[in-house]
Formats: C-alpha cells, sequence, structure tokens
C-alpha cells in the first residue's frame, strides 16, 4: 500500500483536486446528515441552499426520537445485524470449503459442477424471488415449537437460502488458484488430512479474500429488501429495510426519515471507518489476483 | 498404493467440501430458477384460481417478435393519386389500422410502434408486440454501455489521484470509498432530493458556481435527463470501489519502471501510456467483467427514484421483470424476462471471456 | 441495552399471552404500521372485542401500507393469511376470485346504514366492510378564488370542465403562485387509479368496460377518453400542474406554503388545511366534465380469511367492530368519513356544521366504485403508467389504445376472470 513518505514536499494545490473530489463523496451524506437534525419544514426549506450542510437553525434529536417511538428501530437493527452476520458467517464457510474442494482436490464431476455454480453468478435475486417464495414455503423446519411446514416469517428464511452463493465461491477460487501448490504437497507428505490443511495451511493465507467477500456479502445482505418484504409477515423477523416503509405515511415527516436513514447507515459507516485499512487493503490484493 | 488411497480420501472429502455451498446454491438458486424456467412457457399467474397451462413460446413471442411494416402514403380510392393535407402534406394510414384485426398481417395483430424512419415517400415503422421491454432492453444496453467504460475509467483517475505519495492520502482514500458502504436504496432517496427539479440541491450549487447563468433542470422528471442522472448517481455509488481495485493494479507495477521511463525523460502522459496502462491489463479485465454484470441487473435505484419514468426512459430488463411477475402478477413473463436477461448475461461475458482470452492466463 | 429491550419485549407478550387465555386467538392484519394514532385506536377495537367475550382473542399484526399489498399477496400465495386482514376495497375482488376471502356472515343489519362506499360486494355476496370512507375534494382558499373573481362551486352545483379550466387559467394569470392546481402527481401508486380515473368518468370513459368486464376498447380509448387524455395532457403542457418528478414534500406541504392555489386532496389531509387556514380552508366538489361530478369510493376494509378455521370469530369481530362508536373514533382519530348519519353526527368533524361535513355529502353524491372485478390491480398499474406518460408527453391516441390492449390481453389471459 502507498505509504506516504516524508520526503517528498507537497504543495498545497496537489490537495485542492483531491478536496474538491472529496466533497463530491461527502456531500449527499453530509445532507443526509444535518438534515436528521432539523424540524421537517425547516429541512425542506434548506434543501435548496448551503444551509442544507449545515447545522443551523433549529437543531435537534427530536426526529431520533419520534424514530424510536414510530417504529421498533432497535428491532430492526438487531434483525439486520444479525441476518447479516449469521449469513457472512456461513457463507465464507461453505463457500471458502467448496473452493478449497474445487481448487485443490480431485473428484469426479467436479469441474462441472463448479462450472454450473459460477453461472449462477448473473442470477440476481429479484428475478427468482417469486419461484424461490413459493419453494421455500414447502420446505419442512424444526424448531422450538416442533415440526412445522413452510419459512415464512422466520430468521432463516433470510439467512439459509443465501448462506452461499457464488459470487463468494468464485472470489475464493480465484484467490486459491494464485496460491502455491508446493504449499499443499508439502502438507500433504506430511500427512495431513484435507480438513487440516483447509484450516491450518489455506485459509491462515486466505486473510485477505475472506475480508473482501465478508464485505461484499454483508452489503449485499443489510441492503436486502424484496425478499424480505415478501417474507416477514410478522414485525418481529422484520430488517432495517422493510422498516423503512413505516416513514412512508401520508404527510411524509422528512426530519424522521433522514433520522432513520442515519440510523441504519451510521453503523455500518462507523464499522467501515474503523476497519477500512483492512477492507480497502483486501480488496486491494484480491484485486491482483483477477 | 498409496496414492491411490490418497485419491479415494480426496475423491470423497472432495464431494463432502462442496456438498453445503453446492446445496444451498442448487436449491435456493437453481431450484428456483429451473422453476421459473418451467413457468416461462407457461400461463402461471401469482395469483389465479384457474389451473395452470402450458403454452409453449408464447410469453417470448409476446415479449420479443418484431416487425417492419412499409406505410404507404395513402392514395384517393378514385385517382390512386396521392392525398395530401391542407397543408401540403403527405397523410398516412396509422399503424393500429394495420396492426388491428387486419387479416392480410396475421403477424402483427396487436403489434405497436416503437420507431420509425422516413424513406422516400413512405414511412418505415419498425413495431414490436412490447415496445416497452425493448425500450428496457434499449435501457439496459445503455446503461451498460455507458456505465462500464466511464465508471471504470473514472475509478482509474481517482486511483492514480490516491497514488500520489502525500501526507493523508489514506484521508482522501477512505473518502471516497464511503459510498460504497451506503445502502443504494439509501442512496436513492437522498439523491432524489438532490435532483429534485424546482428546489433540488444539484440545481441549487450548479446556479451558484455559474452565479446563476444555469437553468434548473428536473433532472428525474425529463426523459433526457433521467437515465443519465441515474447512471451518474451509480457511477457515484460504486465507484470507490473499483478505484480501489485499479489503485492494487497500480502497486503490482515496479517502482523501476518507472524510474527508468524518468531517466529516458518521459512526460506523465508517456509514463501513463506506455508503462501504467499494459500494467494494468488484467486489473482492467477484472474492473469490466464485475461493472458488466452489475449494471445489467440495475434496478433498485429506478424502483426508488423513478419506477420507469418518464415515458420509459429508466425502464430497465429486470425492473420489467419485477413489475411484470410482481406487480402485474403475470408470473409467467416476469420469469420469461429472466430466462432472457440469463441468456443476454451469458452470452456476452462468453464474448467478454473470448475476447480476453490470451490476457487470462 | 439491547437485552433490556428485548427482555422486556419478551415480558409484554408473555403479560399478553395470559390474557388470552382459554379464547381461541384470532390474528389480524393492518395496514397502519408507523401510524401510531391508527394503532392505539385499532388497539382500541380489539381490546375491547376481546373483553366483550371469552370465546375469541383478537391479535394484530401490523404493516406498513406502502408495502402491505405486496407482502400481503406474498402470504396468499404461500397460504399463510389470518384470520382477519385488512384489504383495500378495489383489490378485494382480486383476493375472493382467487378464493382467498370467505364472504362475510355479518348480519346485514349491521351496515344497512352505511354509505355505498364501503361495502365491499363482489358476484353479489358482500366479503368485505369498511369502518370509514374516504373522499377527495378540490381543496383551496375562498380568498383566493374571491381575489381572483371565481365562483365557489357546491355539491348542487360544481363547476363544469370549462369553469374549471378557465379558474386555473386565471389564478395561473394572478401570477402569484408556482402552480395554480395541485394534482399530487407525487403519490405514485393506488393514489392515480383513486384519484384520476373519475375524472376519467365524468368524460364519460372508464378504465374497463363494465359490462361484462372483458374489453376495455372503446373505453379507455374512446372519443370520450381521448378528450380526458387531451385534457389531462394539457394540464402539464400548459404549466397548470406539477408533473410526476413532484417531490413528495411538496406534495405534503405545498399548498399550505403558498405554493399551488387548488389542490385534488383528500379528506385525511383535510385536517391539517382546517388547522392552517381555518375559516379560509374550502372543500369544494369535482367538476363535472359532462357525465356528472364523480370522485373515487373505498377505502380499507375488514373482510375474513377463506382459510380461516374460525371464520364465526372472525365475522363476530367484524360485526363487532362496525358499532357506531368505532366509526366515530376512526373519524376523529385520522379524519375519515363515517359512514353511517349516527356516526357523522357524532364526529367531531363530520356533524352538522363540522369543518368536514361537506365530504360526507360529497361521498355520498358523487363517489364512484373503481371498476369491481379481479383484474382491478392489474388495470391500476396499466392506467396509472398511461397517465403518467400522458402527463409527460406520449401521443394520447397511442398511449390509451396501448393501455386499453393490455387490459383487454391480460383479461383474456385470465379467461375474463371467471371461474
Amino acid at each position: 500500500m502507498s505509504t506516504p513518505t516524508t520526503s517528498l514536499k507537497p504543495s498545497a494545490w496537489r490537495y485542492v483536486p483531491l478536496v474538491l473530489v472529496a466533497l463530491i463523496f461527502v456531500f449527499p451524506l453530509e445532507f443526509m446528515i444535518m438534515s436528521s437534525l432539523k424540524p421537517s419544514e425547516q429541512l425542506l426549506a434548506d434543501s435548496n441552499s448551503f444551509r442544507a450542510f449545515l447545522p443551523v437553525g433549529d437543531i435537534s434529536l427530536n426526529n431520533y426520537v419520534a424514530a424510536f417511538a414510530r417504529a421498533p428501530v432497535a428491532l430492526f437493527l438487531f434483525n439486520s445485524v444479525f441476518i447479516t452476520a449469521t449469513t457472512v458467517a456461513l457463507a465464507l464457510f461453505f463457500c471458502s470449503v467448496a473452493a478449497f474442494s474445487f481448487v485443490f482436490l480431485q473428484w469426479r464431476g467436479r469441474d462441472t459442477i463448479m462450472t454450473v455454480l459460477l453461472t449462477t453468478l448473473v442470477i440476481p435475486i429479484e428475478i427468482i424471488a417469486v419461484p424461490l417464495l413459493l419453494l421455500v414455503n414447502q420446505l419442512p423446519w424444526v424448531g422450538l415449537h416442533g415440526f412445522s411446514t413452510g419459512w415464512l416469517n422466520s430468521y432463516q428464511v433470510q439467512i439459509i437460502p443465501f448462506s452461499a452463493d457464488a459470487l463468494t465461491v468464485y472470489l475464493f477460487v480465484q484467490y486459491f488458484k494464485d496460491l502455491p501448490k508446493e504449499l499443499i504437497e508439502a502438507a500433504r507428505i506430511e500427512g495431513a488430512s484435507w480438513w487440516q490443511i483447509y484450516y491450518k495451511v489455506i485459509m491462515p493465507l486466505a486473510g485477505p479474500v475472506t475480508a473482501t467477500a465478508a464485505i461484499l456479502k454483508f452489503l449485499a445482505m443489510y441492503n436486502q429488501f424484496l425478499w424480505p418484504l415478501m417474507v416477514t409477515q410478522a414485525e418481529e423477523y422484520r430488517p432495517v429495510m422493510v422498516g423503512l416503509q413505516y416513514f412512508f405515511q401520508l404527510n411524509i415527516a422528512w426530519g424522521e426519515v433522514m433520522a432513520y436513514l442515519t440510523l441504519i447507515t451510521v453503523p455500518v459507516l462507523i464499522f467501515y471507518l474503523l476497519l477500512q485499512r483492512a477492507f480497502i487493503a483486501s480488496i486491494a490484493s484480491t484485486g491482483i489476483k483477477g | 498404493m498409496q496414492s491411490g488411497k490418497k485419491n479415494q480420501n480426496s475423491e470423497a472429502t472432495g464431494w463432502l467440501m462442496a456438498f453445503p455451498a453446492t446445496a444451498i446454491i442448487g436449491l435456493f438458486i437453481i431450484v428456483p430458477f429451473l422453476l421459473g424456467f418451467y413457468f416461462a412457457f407457461t400461463n402461471q399467474r401469482f395469483i389465479s384460481p384457474n389451473p395452470t397451462e402450458y403454452v409453449g413460446t408464447s410469453n417470448f413471442h409476446q415479449l420479443l417478435d418484431l416487425g417492419v411494416l412499409t406505410l404507404e402514403p395513402e392514395r384517393d380510392t378514385a385517382t390512386q393519386e396521392i392525398k395530401k393535407d391542407a397543408a401540403g402534406a403527405l397523410t398516412y394510414p396509422t399503424v393500429r389500422s394495420l396492426t388491428r384485426n387486419n387479416p392480410d398481417m396475421p403477424y402483427f395483430n396487436g403489434m405497436r410502434e416503437w420507431f420509425s424512419w422516413h424513406s422516400g415517400d413512405n414511412i418505415k415503422v419498425v413495431v414490436a408486440r412490447d415496445v416497452v421491454f425493448m425500450k428496457a432492453i434499449v435501457n439496459t444496453f445503455i446503461f451498460v454501455l455507458v456505465v462500464a467504460p466511464l465508471q471504470g475509467g473514472i475509478a482509474l483517475l481517482l486511483a492514480l489521484m490516491i497514488n500520489q505519495k502525500l501526507p493523508g492520502i489514506n484521508f482522501f482514500r477512505t473518502i471516497y470509498f464511503m459510498p460504497v458502504v451506503v445502502s443504494i436504496v439509501v442512496v436513492s432517496l437522498l439523491w432524489r432530493f438532490i435532483y429534485s427539479g424546482d428546489n433540488g440541491l444539484l440545481n441549487a450549487l450548479l446556479g451558484f458556481f455559474t452565479f446563476g447563468a444555469f437553468k434548473p433542470v428536473d433532472w428525474l422528471g425529463n426523459p433526457a435527463t433521467a437515465l443519465p442522472s441515474i447512471i451518474a448517481m451509480s457511477i457515484w455509488q460504486a465507484v470507490g470501489f473499483h478505484m480501489v481495485i485499479w489503485l492494487s493494479g497500480l502497486q503490482t507495477i515496479p517502482v523501476s519502471l518507472y524510474e527508468a521511463s524518468d531517466i529516458e525523460g518521459a512526460t506523465s502522459w508517456q509514463k501513463f501510456r506506455f508503462v501504467t496502462w499494459p500494467g494494468l491489463r488484467n486489473t482492467a479485465i477484472l474492473v469490466l467483467v464485475v461493472i458488466t454484470m452489475q449494471a445489467f441487473t440495475l434496478f433498485s435505484q429506478v424502483a426508488v427514484m423513478t419506477q420507469g419514468g418518464p415515458v420509459d426512459s429508466t425502464q430497465t430488463i429486470v425492473f420489467q421483470a419485477v413489475q411484470r411477475g410482481y406487480a402485474k402478477q403475470d408470473i409467467a413473463t416476469g420469469s420469461a424476462i429472466s430466462v432472457i436477461l440469463f441468456a443476454l448475461v451469458i452470452t456476452i461475458s462468453l464474448i467478454q471471456r473470448y475476447l480476453t482470452r490470451e490476457s487470462n492466463t | 441495552m439491547k437485552k433490556l429491550i428485548f427482555g422486556g419485549m419478551m415480558m409484554a407478550s408473555l403479560m399478553a399471552s395470559t390474557v388470552a387465555y382459554a379464547a381461541t386467538d384470532l390474528t389480524m392484519w393492518y395496514h397502519g404500521a408507523g401510524n401510531d394514532v391508527e394503532k392505539k385506536i385499532v388497539m382500541g377495537l380489539i381490546e375491547d372485542f376481546n373483553k366483550s367475550q371469552a370465546d375469541f382473542a383478537v391479535k394484530l399484526e401490523q404493516f406498513p401500507q406502502a408495502a402491505y399489498n405486496d407482502s400481503v399477496t406474498a402470504a396468499a400465495v404461500a397460504g399463510k393469511l389470518p384470520d382477519i386482514l385488512d384489504v383495500d376495497g378495489p383489490v378485494m375482488p382480486s383476493w375472493a376470485w382467487a378464493g382467498y376471502m370467505a364472504p362475510l356472515t355479518v348480519d346485514p343489519a349491521a351496515y344497512a346504514k352505511f354509505l355505498p362506499g364501503p361495502i365491499g360486494k363482489y358476484n353479489g355476496k358482500v366479503y368485505s366492510v369498511g369502518l370509514w370512507d374516504a373522499a377527495v375534494a378540490l381543496v383551496g382558499r375562498k380568498s383566493v378564488l374571491e381575489a381572483n373573481g371565481i365562483r365557489i362551486p357546491t355539491v348542487d352545483k360544481p363547476w363544469t370542465g370549462e369553469e374549471f379550466d378557465a379558474a386555473l387559467l386565471k389564478i395561473q394569470a394572478s401570477g402569484k403562485f408556482e402552480y395554480p392546481f395541485d394534482l399530487g402527481m407525487a403519490w405514485k401508486g393506488e393514489w392515480y387509479p383513486y384519484a384520476f380515473s373519475p375524472f376519467l368518468q365524468s368524460f364519460g370513459g372508464d378504465i374497463v368496460n363494465r359490462d361484462g368486464y372483458k374489453t376495455a376498447d372503446g373505453t379507455l380509448n374512446g372519443a370520450e377518453a381521448v378528450k380526458f387524455g387531451k385534457w389531462w395532457q394539457s394540464l402539464f403542457t400548459r404549466k397548470l400542474v406539477p408533473g410526476t418528478s413532484q417531490s413528495p414534500a411538496d406534495r405534503d406541504t405545498g399548498l399550505a406554503s403558498g405554493k399551488y392555489a387548488l389542490s385534488w386532496n383528500g379528506n385525511w389531509a383535510a385536517l391539517g388545511m382546517v388547522d392552517k387556514f381555518k375559516d379560509d380552508v374550502v372543500f369544494m366538489p369535482a367538476p363535472d366534465f359532462g357525465k356528472g361530478p364523480k370522485i373515487g369510493a373505498a377505502s380499507w376494509q375488514f373482510g375474513v380469511s377463506a382459510a380461516s378455521k374460525h371464520q364465526d370469530g372472525a365475522n363476530k369481530f367484524i360485526q363487532f367492530a362496525l358499532q357506531d362508536k368505532y366509526l366515530t373514533q376512526f373519524s376523529d382519530g385520522i379524519g375519515l368519513i363515517p359512514p353511517t348519519p349516527e356516526s357523522a353526527a357524532a364526529s367531531n368533524n363530520y356533524k352538522a356544521g363540522g369543518p368536514m361535513e361537506v365530504f360526507f355529502g360529497l361521498s355520498k353524491a358523487q363517489a364512484t366504485l373503481r371498476p369491481v372485478y379481479p383484474g382491478y390491480p392489474v388495470a391500476a398499474k396499466v392506467f396509472e403508467k398511461a397517465l403518467s406518460d400522458l402527463a409527460n408527453g406520449s401521443e394520447v391516441q397511442a398511449t390509451l389504445d396501448a393501455a386499453a390492449d393490455e387490459i383487454t390481453k391480460d383479461i383474456e389471459k385470465n379467461k375474463n376472470y371467471t371461474k
């Protein structure tokens, strides 16, 4: 990565384009956060001037209080985080282990299966949502209340169908392909089993791709809308994006909408800012392997 | 012996390791897709008491049938002279008069005008059975063809800016990447404010920086600017991701190559053209493929911001699939659109793979 | 923090289940999530019912309105409907046709005095009843109309189409408003057919030919419909109304903030206007474009799921809910029109001399149901798109032809929606 060296003497003008571009990337988010602090009428009045970016006028956290009163925001956030985290963890395991098998092991049907799986890369959830709904409605489940049929209104219906996907497999396959084969050979000669090689030799080297896959999966899951809308008829299982609909009443309280948008965005932003070095480093090193 | 046992072992373990992902993708993506593939050849409805029937390829005909009609100027029935209206212009029969209840042209029955041009005194009209879907295909291709090079190019430009050795450069890199982690639904809602026609932020800013010379534009309400507005926002949201991929490519180019070209007195452009660009070939392919795939599935922005309008200027394939299959409860047509999308994307990725085959070692 | 919240929730649900002890649970779905006032009234009604008898205990599941139909349709397909469900009036025939809803067995006397709008009839049977109706009016200010020398129309003597047009031009010429009139183009979805198809009907056209519901050809693209389409398009080309890209915020606040002089809006938004303009506000009937002034009828209604194992209990609940006092409560809480003369007389806003009394008259005099056939959800989408396209300048005849074709084709594909 580019570690800035102090030996260079930067002139201030080199920062001008950098700052201008930074403003372009920041202004909508700045607008969102500032608006969340203003009453709706002021927010709308401010939205066509530089006041939109400034914490001026009647500033308060009232919108946040109102948002929590309107909808169970904490529940929605919990659901989203729980669903997303579980799915990411499962997907990382299932897909990395499958990719490991595709790249390092020899078995009959391997290439066919891998090709078919990777072809599904081009199928977005929107176009299979309806048949998927009909399918999950027929599936059995054993839970706390015993045996039941149909997965609607549950966490599993939002988790299991997404706990493996072609993109994640693809990322791991691409990464594993470039690892030196000698590592495997050496471990085999020492008598290590395939599972041992997977978690003792390969996965410790797969940090970057794991992080990349985790980020992409996290974003895809956290932002899901159509599917949870179709399968959560009970409030207790709704995630944040469905919760957003609670705010689109007649006479929309835009201040509250902005507060809610901020509430569902800021956790992700903070998570990103804390981990951004690892995030970007990981994507970058996966990129090379492409 | 030893190696035979090992192979047997790897046969079983290989299956076992691939099983969970294969089963999940198989059950939750491939099976529904095949189910959809089957629906595409039936009259399946979302809600209906009627039994599902096999209808062959009629859903695909409904979506894809095209034809060309030639409209000849109307002639006086008695004299066979070409009629002119009061202003001296030629008059033509309407397309609908030819495509409706016309036993001479059964194929054209129910088709509508997509676009037309003059050819001598005649007008050639391309008619389609589903004009909206045709527009959706065209818009999707425009989106892909504009976004792929533009987003890739801007991302490269940003990567070059970020690749400078300056104190605090990481801060900028962080900022540029930030929109990537914000939900596209959130982004679309925010930009609806920004693009607003009468009191939007963008118009206000443009007006300010041009000292009022800029005339406000109704960005999402004008058929000419709606799709470009969505393109710009999509690039804004995703460009940081590809910037980082480029950046990684840039950093694999050995510094010694730049030093050598410095000694030879190369200009910045020459350095980019002869050192940087050749070193980025593999990265370029990755960026192009990823952007193309994502661009084909354009949906959320349209659903939040324009609903396909104004006048179909932002219809897209996936939006139409959802609109038909879900909102209009016609699962059969929605599924047929999915099949068409799948075929399109597979074809294009095969072409891309073929074109870039040498470098994909 | 999180543990605390969840602990609290568990407690609440435990308490709820002890109350429900020994009674049969009935689930009910309602579209009011995110609307606190509405939620309180519904909860109060449910509590009263549960206390009034020991056999059944109704439990509420709330949905945000914007996602209600999508979510419920998905559940219907999956066969997971509740016992009692809330359905938007014009969507009911679709669900009844598909076999998701059972005809009500509520004593007809319970709704004998109701306005016609809230009663959901399909194929001669009542499937749903609403606790209120909604109505749309031209909302404006007396002072503005008087200043421009415009006659204020009444239910007995509404504006003619020409009068209405002239009024808009006069206001536009005054130069005091960004737009003289606001149709509410920002409200996508059901608002379009609900609010605008009555204009079409007043011109003499319709979304679909109601004689047998076999075609839209001739009604949606006939001479009257084209006349409507040209007038509709001219509203936009003459800059008399904001277009489809109107921001939702302007829709909500434009009249109050003086951007618009007149607004085509529902009684649910009327309370805000009364607060803002007091005596100056005036609610006027729809203009008469030839076939009489018309507004949409039917709002949300309650029905019983065909899959419910306790249809008797569900009907009992609905009958209970139809009491005048609840009708009045809903009206007072969210500004809706009470469906009986008694509940209207008892309400704050619709009693004689109340600020919104006029809506009761409007609903009685002008309300017209949207097409009552199972293809309505499809036709509504087609109609919405056609009106958006016209507003953005598509050729009138071609656009209406295409819309009529699509609706007709849908009817054919569904075998005339007969079973």
